[in-house]
């Protein structure tokens, strides 16, 4: 089993049994897909809801709704069933309660990536999302099993 | 014209580290009086880094540390984003207040409330050496404090605002106090307007 870090702005995909690792999402989200059938997992790390907010930059990773299509299209490409891709989602937190604007990053990025999976067609099966603590997360392709683990409120696996 | 962090002459560098510097000593003079300590500071090192670089430099994305957010708004806006790693405000923490003891994962409202005041005492150092050296009149937020991993408490100044402010000017300062090193990472991050606004302020506008 090897483990695979994806980066801020990234997304990479791995095969079964291999482990899919992205380290302290705060207002960023992690967006996981799987095609257990042929155990093929990708994991995407979004910073920002709108690629259109932003026309001139060029990292299409960085935006929910760009990064999310490009990682189902590499699922696509590497073989994944439309039909049987499943997502889990993570991250989207809110790090600093008392002085945001009406509307957090981190909300914005969850409903981004809610609409951008909705769009494709691709089911939510488990998530953990919003609060204000962040997360490290580590996605198995062997069995779509999403650990997410934080400094002060503890583990978890959805 | 400055469109970016990009566009700064070597001079205008030279201007920002030097507000960097007096910010430094005025913060680690102001920690001293509280303290009722002597401080010896090293000199600062100040950095216009890029945001993922700033991240990397300041240690594993999933560290535990203060983070300390205080927003400025009129004649600049911005953020400043003030780290600490648990020795420091450990440091702070007992010397205040007296407790024996003291955990990052296990902090009282009192400890909360104590460096919540030092984040504002040392933001408060940073940007009234810009006021004084500018002339520009700053409000700071009431400070924002969280205790939480590194990278994600960086997604704040690296996501909220990633539009206009690409590059952060990042102070790292070494403190001796009663003979331990302990070191802070204060970030600095005008908007490129008030960047802008402040380099002409200051006698050293674009060309």
């Amino acid at each position: 089993m090897n483990k695979i870090i994806v980066g801020i702005s990234d997304q990479k995909l791995c095969k079964s049994p291999d482990v899919l690792v992205t380290y302290a999402l705060g207002s960023c989200v992690g967006i996981c897909m799987i095609d257990k059938a042929l155990g093929i997992a990708g994991l995407a790390h979004i910073m920002l809801p709108d690629s259109n907010a932003i026309p001139n930059d060029k990292n299409k990773f960085k935006f929910a709704d760009t990064g999310i299509q490009l990682l189902y299209e590499s699922m696509i490409k590497n073989g994944a069933a439309a039909s049987r891709i499943t997502a889990k989602i993570a991250g989207g937190a809110n790090m600093f309660a008392t002085t945001t604007p009406a509307m957090s990053i981190g909300d914005r990025n969850v409903e981004a990536t809610k609409k951008t999976l909705a769009k494709l067609g691709v089911p939510i099966i488990a998530s953990d999302t919003g609060l204000n603590y962040g997360r490290t997360v580590s996605f198995n392709a062997s069995d779509g099993s999403l650990e997410i683990m934080s400094s002060l409120k503890g583990n978890k696996t959805i | 014209m400055i469109n970016s962090y990009d566009d700064l002459s070597p001079v205008q560098l030279d201007v920002l580290k030097e507000i960097g510097n007096i910010g430094s000593g005025n913060a680690a003079t102001a920690l001293s009086q509280l303290l009722g300590r002597s401080i010896d500071m090293q000199v600062p090192q100040v950095r216009l880094m890029d945001v993922a670089d700033a991240i990397e430099s300041l240690g594993s994305p999933d560290k535990l540390v203060v983070g300390i957010l205080i927003r400025l708004k009129g004649d600049a806006d911005g953020m400043i984003m003030f780290l600490l790693e648990e020795a420091f405000a450990k440091t702070i923490v007992t010397g205040l207040t007296g407790e024996r003891s003291f955990s990052l994962y296990e902090m009282s409202a009192d400890d909360i409330s104590v460096l919540s005041e030092i984040g504002n005492i040392m933001g408060g150092s940073y940007v009234n050496a810009i006021a004084n050296l500018s002339g520009m009149v700053i409000d700071m937020s009431v400070p924002a404090l969280t205790t939480d991993m590194l990278g994600a408490i960086m997604t704040v100044p690296a996501t909220e605002l990633s539009e206009a402010y690409e590059k952060v000017l990042m102070i790292s300062e070494q403190f001796l106090i009663d003979s331990v090193e302990i070191q802070s990472d204060m970030l600095l991050i005008p908007t490129v307007e008030s960047l802008r606004a402040l380099l002409g302020k200051l006698g050293v506008e674009d060309q």
